[in-house]
């Protein structure tokens, strides 16, 4: 088992929450990860990745090398198309289809649609309002970890029990609302890979 | 034996505590920070009162935990890379002094410049110093060599550079810990004043034990469980790996390596291991994260000998940092895209926050600089750096920490006006007093603006040695009190702040003033902390 995932978005979004219930959820399954994430300038609403990269085998590079990522997963668009020289030919690519435009030259939203279209295996969602509806915007970045993790490698229960250990501490309401975030995506993602 | 997911960083630090540590000593800097935020959020390091407090700048750092060692404790000293040039004197001349207790200095380097104005690579400064030189390859191995670091500085007598990079620092993966050893009692050296006085007689003859105990260091490098030989059939090339490099190329090779391997995570250079892969194979392929360290050492100044290949022929690319494609290249493997990055993706540089007190400031600075013909604005490192960037475009230079004063000062003396230094809180703490004195000196005829978000914010928001007495400051190094204005910048106190920086434009001398409001990252924080 080897899973490659590159996580992108705008600094502030949160893609490290993404990462860190997959971590946890890694290392429960005993499986060897490395993770590398961005701090410092670009955390100032510039664009943000993450290379998470987990196996049953120790993992070597903490970056992905081109052309092998599993799955992309983005909180942005725009932002999943800067990392798809990373992607595999038949990789996944899983993004929030809402732009986050803080740049005067944000392209027009039609035309990063057409990029993505021509993508042959790709899910994309409005995890905003899907969590919305759910009861709470702060979901979100849940919603869209529920969308990936058909591709991820690792069960969904085991995803759930990555969600419990770290929400835990917040309370139950809070981790009750993070596994509906979960399965809200995880319906949407499943669906659209078996048709 | 407990396995933890830990960044670079915070393998470092755990370790550090495991060890024995007394004191961590730091000025916050990307990618070091997590290293002693980690120390001090530990419950562990409170209980046990390790020292953790964010010191002014690494000069002072490094002194205080040079200090700590005299004393026979443990100390670590923290900073990124351009926080050794700050260190630089103590650096130097802690090894001529050596330490009494462990003492690891440890430089995050950061290739690529994710979030720096250079890519230095401190190996050089620990060459210059002439002291052992650490560069794990993984997290575990950054653990591993910080606990035992602290016996081999003790063993050596001298301190140890312990190097990282962006990808180490700032990575997570999975590290075994080890127990936790006591501190060091309290025991100040016996030998202390032929080692620590460094007047020239005295200083002569330390350099001459500093000489001699190279050759220590050297052997310590060959016996370093962590420099190692990987035997491979292919000997026409040897391939020499330092730091994490080795990572880059076993991904490359995932099934073992093809050519004789040296991995080097220990300096000086273990000799007896280059030369026996120089032996073995007809040319050399140099792979190192950051500069050609190793490669130019090998190669020398005429580069006769056995061929080196490495960043100096392009077989890497002379910048930046490496990746396992630059590497696959550099091994002549292929690297395959299946899709490029469409043309419709724009460049998202980053900007300061919605709100922040920085923007309502060079609003007020640009508007009143309009009136002006000819008017600099000498700009300093943090978050306002980022008003260089549109819609800004407000400062006209960026150098180093507290540059700002001192060049605007420079500018003025050669007849510049409006001259405007542009500086933050903790960089003015930092680096900027000194430059103030000279400016209260001359009276120099320019406008100080400290733009005072009670925090250093740029790496996260951490402690400001500064909070609450800028003012004070400012009038202790001898700032005409009627010239230090304070204000608050918020949309609605435009006109007045504009006023304000017009009167002191036109003041026929030195003016410091002083826009404050807190930083709306770390009030956001301590909000949601509350509501917790």
């Amino acid at each position: 088992m080897k899973t490659d995932i590159i996580l992108s978005g705008v600094g502030g979004q949160g893609i490290l929450s993404i990462a860190a219930v997959i971590g946890e959820a890694a290392l429960e399954e005993g499986l060897y990860m490395k993770q590398a994430e961005v701090h410092g300038m670009s955390q100032r609403g510039g664009d943000v990745q993450s290379n998470l990269r987990i196996s049953d085998k120790p993992v070597a590079s903490d970056l992905i090398p081109k052309g092998s990522a599993d799955i992309i997963i983005s909180l942005e668009p725009m932002e999943s198309l800067r990392y798809l020289p990373y992607l595999k030919e038949y990789g996944w690519l899983v993004t929030n289809s809402r732009p986050f435009i803080n740049i005067p030259n944000y392209p027009v939203l039609d035309k990063v649609n057409e990029e993505l279209d021509k993508l042959p295996h790709k899910v994309i969602l409005d995890v905003e309002a899907i969590a919305k509806e759910l009861g709470s915007v702060r979901a979100a970045n849940i919603v869209m970890l529920g969308a990936a993790t058909p591709f991820i490698g690792i069960d969904y229960d085991k995803i759930e029990d990555g969600i419990r250990r770290i929400f835990g501490r917040k309370g139950d309401e809070i981790v009750t609302m993070n596994l509906n975030a979960l399965k809200a995506g995880y319906e949407v993602a499943k669906q659209i890979q078996t048709t | 034996m407990e396995k933890h997911l830990f960044l670079g960083d915070e393998a470092i630090a755990q370790a550090a505590i495991d060890a024995g540590l007394s004191g961590v000593y730091a000025y916050p800097g990307t990618p070091s920070t997590e290293i002693t935020e980690y120390i001090q959020n530990s419950a562990v390091a409170t209980e046990r009162g390790i020292h953790s407090k964010w010191s002014t700048n690494e000069k002072t750092a490094l002194e205080t935990a040079l200090g700590m060692s005299y004393a026979g404790k443990r100390a670590l000293c923290c900073m990124k890379h351009v926080g050794l040039n700050v260190a630089a004197d103590c650096f130097m001349n802690a090894a001529m002094s050596g330490i009494n207790g462990g003492l690891i200095i440890i430089t995050a380097d950061d290739p690529s410049m994710h979030s720096s104005q250079n890519e230095q690579d401190n190996r050089f400064y620990g060459n210059f110093a002439m002291i052992p030189i650490l560069e794990p390859s993984n997290q575990q191995e950054a653990y591993d060599m910080v606990y035992d670091g602290f016996e081999l500085s003790e063993k050596l007598g001298y301190p140890v550079l312990l190097r990282v990079t962006t990808r180490m620092a700032h990575s997570r993966a999975g590290v075994v810990t080890r127990p936790m050893r006591e501190e060091n009692k309290m025991n100040c050296p016996e030998d202390g004043r032929q080692r620590f006085i460094l007047l020239p007689a005295l200083a002569r003859k330390r350099f001459k034990s500093l000489l001699a105990a190279q050759d220590g260091f050297v052997a310590a490098s060959e016996e370093s469980p962590y420099n190692q030989y990987f035997d491979a059939p292919d000997k026409k090339k040897g391939i020499i790996t330092t730091g994490i490099a080795f990572n880059y190329l076993s991904e490359n090779y995932p099934d073992g390596f093809e050519n004789p391997v040296l991995k080097i995570t220990q300096y000086p250079l273990p000799k007896k291991l280059v030369v026996r892969l120089v032996e073995e194979c007809d040319e050399i392929l140099v792979l190192e994260e950051g500069f050609p360290f190793v490669e130019e050492q090998l190669k020398g100044y005429l580069g006769i000998g056995i061929k080196v290949h490495g960043r100096l022929d392009g077989a890497i690319p002379r910048e930046g940092e490496l990746t396992p494609d630059s590497v696959a290249l550099a091994l002549g493997k292929e690297v395959k895209s299946f899709y490029s990055v469409p043309e419709v993706v724009e460049q998202r540089p980053p900007a300061l926050c919605q709100g922040c007190a920085h923007r309502d400031m060079y609003d007020a600075l640009n508007d009143v600089l309009k009136e002006y013909e000819g008017a600099k604005v000498f700009g300093d490192i943090g978050c306002y750096t980022l008003g260089a960037l549109p819609p800004f475009r407000a400062i006209d230079s960026c150098i180093d920490m507290g540059a700002s004063i001192t060049m605007a000062k420079g500018a003025a003396d050669a007849g510049v006006f409006p001259a405007v230094a542009v500086i933050g809180d903790s960089t003015f703490t930092h680096s900027g007093m000194t430059g103030l004195l000279d400016c209260v000196n001359e009276n120099s005829p320019i406008t100080i603006v400290i733009s005072d978000n009670e925090t250093t914010a740029m790496t996260g928001g951490q402690d400001s040695a500064g909070t609450g007495k800028i003012e004070a400051i400012c009038a202790g190094i001898g700032v005409n009190p009627a010239h230090i204005r304070s204000m608050t910048p918020l949309k609605k106190n435009y006109e007045e702040m504009k006023q304000i920086i017009r009167e002191e434009i036109e003041h026929k001398g030195l003016s410091v003033l002083v826009p404050c409001r807190e930083c709306i990252q770390t009030i956001t924080r301590k909000k949601k902390a509350a509501k917790q």
